[in-house]
């Protein structure tokens, strides 16, 4: 039995350390993305990040989705919006530099078409009804543009220099893959067969089939209502020029992230849907030959007192109807951290026992909101202690 | 007796607990031989995972729990692709031109381009298992609970035939899109909101309630999930959280009631700013709720005791 018991893999095995600072450190690093599922602190996690590597002397951009506002602020930038804003309050002993922004979606996109064609053609899509909705509404394009932005703010970097670190927040993906997935998918649609066939329903090859396009088309302006399907063809009129273009970045900026230049960082939390999801995204990383550098476990708990929970009742149970309130609540909130502390290492254990290669490293829980640079620089220390 | 509300939209951010409330609230109001379908979106699972039972796939909707109470709870997790061929065959007999569609991109092209096409597809199956009831069909619900999207994303969710309108004028997709609209509108459709006691689900929770306002869509009760309860009072708390309260436990050395105080400082500072979030939400002028935190975890029979808990603090009006 105790052999038996001993030989579990996880038994006394340690699980690898995630030294950020030596990622960070390593001047071939020049994008890191943090993924994760959401409310796990992925946007502080990068900020913390970014501030770390600033202050350590590298010139650093961080791209954050939809940031909490006290957490704009407190990168000193009061409004972030889509281009990088410096934030002059970091330390720049070390020669580094620190940029924020916050992606806006549809400017991201609006750029990109006014970038890649004639004003005239320009003007036609932004007017576009179904380019309005799908450039603010459809849940890909922010995936898509953040990938877009990802690749602009990379070229800015190669070609002047302005910066040699990107340090990047995913989005709040509706499930963890939507990040790698959505540029896929949205050029895959974009020149897919059935778009193909509705810019052009009679020509060449497809003309044998306009009897079945006849049909599919018939049922599509039934569910959809002929505007709908008027708008996209006009829109896919005037958007098919860029198309190319779109398929060729979002092609590019994959095979950058695929690149020893590029590393992941899992974030996720001691609970068991977010280490669920972090397993989804470990899998995925390694099936698609994605570098992925370890995992951040945000908002662990941990005690300095080393009794157990059970005697921490125990000693409340004797105490309770004393004076000693004060005595008796905190024993009580003992016992319930101590609980905690054995479900998440319980948690944190299965994990590892199932992909004892991924490095961790644990950020432990905050008594109070990240809200100031004085905060983030904890939390970047605390990302880089091995205890 | 019956219910006031029907369906029950159950939306929180990430990490606030949103599930386990969604699962825990069926439960609740799956009282003796009453039927409650809990669905979820999006295949992530979270409502299988939660009743460890194997995952929901197609359009099945399998038994996933029997309460205490003696009612029982289904489950089923909507797919937009399958929703559109469903629709297509209900509505126009057009499971062939369905499956061609498919073949060609067309459903994936549709659901994923279309903008709110999707949301319309998803809310639209939600709004069919809703009124079997209603129109006396088979496999008809007592209650309707959906796990909505997150908080940050639920008014555009909820609003999405606004979207629609914009692109279809007529056709029966924008038909469709009004009838889910007067369901979400009707008194007995409620949104309930999932948060912590925590700064960021708390203003994502005004800001999503500040933007269902003036969609006539009811506001529920907001549950704020995980609170430690405290039988102190607002000044001994702060006496505690300032750190100079020397704790006195007997059998404790005294360095172990010096580390007992820093870590019970802590925790009574933590309680302190809870305090100040639930002023902001009783500010809101909705109904509460609060779930105890329980520090073993979630397992079947921890969502049975927020489900009594949410008996006891929501008017389910459950006969």
């Amino acid at each position: 039995m105790t052999n038996a018991f001993e030989s579990q893999p996880h038994a006394g095995l340690p699980v690898p350390f995630l030294d950020v600072d030596k990622i960070i450190g390593d001047r071939e690093t020049k994008i890191i993305i943090c993924c994760g599922s959401g409310g796990v602190g992925k946007t502080t996690t990068s900020a913390a990040l970014a501030v770390r590597a600033a202050e350590a002397g590298r010139k650093v951009v961080v791209l954050t989705i939809d940031p909490a506002r006290r957490l704009a602020q407190s990168l000193g930038v009061g409004e972030l919006d889509n281009t990088p804003r410096p934030v002059s309050t970091i330390d720049t002993a070390a020669g580094g530099s620190l940029d924020a922004m916050m992606l806006d979606m549809k400017g991201t996109f609006d750029e990109v078409v006014m970038a890649h064609s004639t004003p005239e053609k320009a003007a036609a899509i932004l007017q576009n009804q179904f380019y309005v909705a799908l450039s603010s509404e459809f849940s890909g394009t922010q995936e898509y543009m953040a990938m877009e932005k990802l690749g602009q703010l990379h070229s800015e970097a190669e070609a002047h220099g302005t910066w040699d670190l990107i340090v990047v927040d995913t989005p709040p993906a509706r499930s963890a893959l939507d990040f790698l997935d959505a540029p896929e998918h949205l050029s895959s649609l974009l020149d897919g067969r059935f778009l193909r066939m509705l810019l052009h329903p009679a020509r060449g090859p497809m003309r044998f089939m306009t009897a079945g396009f006849s049909m599919i088309s018939a049922a599509m302006t039934k569910i959809l209502g002929a505007q709908i399907i008027s708008d996209v063809q006009t829109f896919v009129r005037a958007f098919e020029a860029l198309f190319g273009g779109f398929r060729q970045r979002a092609t590019a900026t994959f095979e950058l992230l695929s690149s020893r230049h590029s590393t992941f960082l899992i974030v996720a939390t001691p609970q068991h849907d977010a280490l669920r999801e972090a397993a989804y995204f470990v899998d995925r990383l390694t099936e698609e030959g994605m570098p992925l550098s370890g995992m951040v476990i945000n908002r662990v708990h941990s005690s300095a007192l080393a009794i157990s929970p059970e005697r921490a009742l125990s000693l409340a149970e004797d105490l309770a109807g004393t004076s000693a309130v004060m005595e008796v609540e905190a024993l009580r909130r003992h016992a319930n951290l101590m609980r905690v502390i054995e479900t998440e290492s319980r948690m944190m254990e299965r994990f590892a026992s199932a992909r004892p290669a991924v490095a961790q490293t644990q950020v432990q829980s905050l008594p109070t909101d990240v809200t100031d640079l004085a905060a983030l620089r904890r939390v970047g220390a605390l990302l880089s202690d091995k205890d | 007796m019956t219910p006031r509300h029907t369906l029950h939209i159950v939306s929180g951010k990430g990490g606030t607990g949103k599930t386990t409330i969604a699962g825990a609230l069926a439960c609740a109001l799956a009282t003796s031989g009453r039927r409650v379908l809990v669905c979820e979106v999006e295949g992530r699972n979270g409502i299988s995972e939660l009743f460890d039972v194997p995952p929901l796939t197609g359009r099945e909707e399998r038994r996933i729990s029997r309460t205490p109470v003696g009612g029982t709870v289904f489950g089923l997790s909507i797919d937009a692709e399958d929703a559109l061929i469903e629709y297509l065959d209900t509505f126009y007999h057009l499971s062939i031109a369905g499956k061609a569609l498919d073949r060609f991109g067309a459903i994936d092209f549709a659901t994923s381009i279309a903008p709110g096409l999707r949301d319309v597809l998803l809310t639209g199956k939600v709004y069919e298992a809703v009124r079997r009831r209603i129109k006396n069909r088979p496999n008809s619900y007592d209650a309707v609970v959906f796990d909505g999207p997150p908080t940050g994303r639920i008014a555009q969710f909820l609003n999405v035939h606004a979207a629609v309108a914009g692109l279809a004028k007529v056709g029966p997709i924008r038909n469709q899109a009004d009838s889910i609209m007067r369901l979400l509108r009707s008194a007995t459709t409620a949104v309930h909101f999932v948060t912590l006691l925590e700064d960021m689900p708390v203003t994502e929770t005004e800001e999503a309630v500040a933007a269902l306002r003036p969609t006539q869509i009811r506001i529920g009760t907001v549950i704020e999930n995980m609170v430690t309860p405290t039988p102190l009072n607002h000044d001994q708390l702060q006496t505690a959280a300032t750190g100079s309260v020397a704790l006195k436990v007997p059998g404790l050395t005294i360095k172990q009631n010096h580390a007992f105080a820093a870590e019970f400082a802590i925790e009574a500072a933590r309680t302190l700013q809870e305090q100040q979030r639930h002023d902001r939400l009783t500010a809101l002028g909705l109904p509460l709720a609060q779930i105890a935190f329980d520090p073993g975890g979630i397992d079947e029979g921890a969502i049975f005791t927020i489900a009594e808990q949410l008996t006891d603090q929501m008017s389910l009006e459950a006969a």
